[in-house]
């Protein structure tokens, strides 16, 4: 299915939760970066963070918002939670301009910040329950934190908290009011692999009950687990889109690659000669071959059939499709910036 | 009729609650907020500091005490706890989350003013009952009048508290309200009035908050008067500096 056919099935007469359309985020910058980066500059002596990000969430879907460090997510992510005003472009939240939005509108939305947002010096559950109160039907807490294996820390003060026990009550803070748009900024940073697990079930709970969420992530294995439709930004603008299947499809360069070890010498001038061409066979290091390229049937069956005629028993072999994180650092560049 | 969000009222009772409760669990805070004015309450019930102004005005040494630690309480509640608290609040990003609640960010300031006379109201009963146990005879008229005057004080306490915490960082919001306490509650015109000055230097505490708060709650408890010019000083610090904190508040760090 191409983006477009994907949009409209995605669209089908819903309309969506979040719809974030042309944003544009300027902020001034100081003299330094000013004299620094002259280029970056608008008429008005500002820099413009987000340039032009459009986006839509629609209930029950996870759309993961992926982007290099300084790409805008974090800005985007914050116009549309209502922290700062847009510059230009139109959001809709439920409906609303997240910006001054009613608290009406705010009880519908549940929100898990970057760095937390959590108060020091309270215990997490006294939290939650404070939390609680600012809605007509929260959620159970005594639920959340079970859940999330709250009490097992309750004891202790949120500033002495692990680094993923404090995501854990901040992800609690995000659903204790039963929203309707979720916003996750790296929901699994820093878990350990049970409570990423609990993590990510939460996670597809809350979209099988509808709601509609919104996710970052540097952890691209995350993102490919969890996302119906991903949107991938550089330098403040979009530049691609797709459910996951999709984006691999799109760029299929190397769209796979069979790994082996093997004690004997292989070339690919072992293979037939129609096969040779759309691949590569690259020896790592001694006795580790990858051989990648547009892999199909007749390449596996001729490398095997190349192992039964030369009495090879191969003891790795491994075959793996392309990843997001490979589509990501291929469109996001793999530079650091 | 809202679906979502609990009422306004019971979401901004809900975080004035709150925060008094975190207020008088700190230990640093519960020094500055009970323990440091209730030693300045026992200190000048048993040394001759006031002892001129008190002759002066024909009353009692304790009549011109109290009113003086009612204020240091209100500046003790509303600039340094609430400054503190608030400061702290930024950094950690907790104003930011909040905010994003159905609380809101008028909410979030609603409920911190609440924890402010909620806290003040502990102080005032633990003064004034340490007070009457040591001796003092309280002039009834007086404390009602002086209500209002209190809150005015906290008015604008809250006002310089909140604008300090909104736009330096949190450990500069912690040194600058400390030492604006220690200095206003040594030589501002908060426990001893201003008059020991000498007379070219004397309006300098008088046009400070803490100076006025002095004042106007001495005029008020000793002498059962209301001075209009200490109010006006009071109201104008309010204003002018809760309309600057309005425009230069900054929510996230």
């Amino acid at each position: 299915m191409s983006v477009q056919n994907q949009r409209i099935a995605r669209e089908s007469g819903r309309k969506p939760a979040l719809s974030i359309d042309g944003l544009i985020k300027e902020f001034k910058p100081s003299r330094s970066f000013r004299e620094a980066n002259p280029h970056l500059l608008t008429d008005r002596g500002t820099v413009q963070a987000v340039r032009g990000i459009s986006l839509d969430v629609y209930p029950g879907e996870v759309v993961v918002l992926l982007g290099a460090n300084g790409a805008g997510k974090t800005t985007t992510l914050s116009c549309a939670q209502g922290l700062q005003p847009a510059d230009g472009g139109t959001l809709q939240l439920l409906g609303e301009n997240p910006w001054g939005a009613s608290p009406e509108l705010r009880a519908q939305v549940g929100i898990m910040l970057q760095d937390g947002g959590l108060p020091q010096a309270i215990h997490p559950i006294e939290l939650l329950k404070h939390i609680a109160k600012m809605y007509k039907n929260p959620a159970s807490v005594d639920d959340l934190v079970q859940r999330l294996g709250i009490n097992e820390f309750n004891g202790t003060t949120i500033r002495r908290l692990s680094g993923g026990q404090k995501q854990r009550v901040a992800l609690a803070a995000a659903l204790v009011g039963n929203p309707k748009v979720l916003f996750l900024d790296e929901p699994s940073a820093g878990l350990d692999p049970q409570s990423r697990t609990v993590v990510f079930d939460i996670i597809r709970e809350q979209r099988e009950r509808g709601v509609a969420i919104v996710l970052t992530t540097h952890l691209l294995d995350d993102a490919q687990r969890l996302a119906d439709y991903v949107y991938i930004v550089k330098r403040g603008e979009n530049v691609t889109e797709g459910t996951v299947a999709q984006l691999l499809q799109e760029t299929n360069e190397q769209a796979h690659t069979v790994s082996f070890t093997a004690a004997s010498a292989i070339s690919l001038q072992d293979f037939p000669a129609h096969l040779r061409d759309s691949v590569t066979l690259t020896q790592d290091a001694p006795g580790q071959y990858s051989l990648t390229g547009e892999l199909t049937p007749e390449h596996l069956n001729a490398l095997t059939t190349l192992f039964v005629s030369q009495g090879i028993m191969p003891s790795s072999f491994t075959l793996a499709s392309r990843t997001l994180e490979d589509v990501f650092l291929d469109i996001s560049g793999r530079d650091i910036r | 009729m809202s679906n979502f969000a609990a009422s306004p009222s019971s979401r901004i009772i809900a975080q004035g609650v709150y925060e008094t409760k975190a207020m008088l669990k700190n230990g640093e805070q519960l020094m500055l907020l009970i323990a440091f004015p209730l030693m300045a309450l026992v200190a000048l019930r048993y040394t001759g500091i006031l002892d001129s102004w008190a002759h002066a005005h024909n009353v009692e040494r304790f009549d011109v005490a109290v009113p003086g630690v009612l204020a240091l309480c209100v500046m003790s509640t509303a600039l340094s706890g609430q400054g503190i608290a608030t400061g702290f609040d930024r950094r950690y990003g907790v104003l930011r989350f909040l905010s994003t609640t159905p609380l809101g960010r008028g909410g979030l300031m609603a409920g911190k003013v609440l924890a402010v006379v909620m806290v003040m109201i502990v102080q005032f009963v633990i003064i004034l009952v340490t007070a009457l146990l040591l001796g003092w005879s309280p002039n009834i008229t007086g404390l009602f009048m002086s209500i209002p005057t209190l809150l005015l004080g906290a008015a604008a306490f809250t006002s310089l508290g909140l604008l300090i915490a909104g736009t330096v960082r949190a450990e500069a919001t912690l040194a600058i309200v400390n030492m604006a306490w220690v200095i206003l509650a040594g030589v501002g015109g908060v426990l001893i009035p201003s008059s020991y000055l000498p007379a070219f230097l004397e309006w300098i505490p008088n046009v400070l908050p803490s100076g006025a708060l002095g004042e106007a709650l001495r005029a008020e408890l000793m002498l059962t008067r209301f001075e209009l010019l200490p109010h006006i000083i009071l109201l104008l610090w309010t204003l002018v500096v809760g309309a600057i904190a309005l425009k230069k508040f900054k929510w996230s760090a």
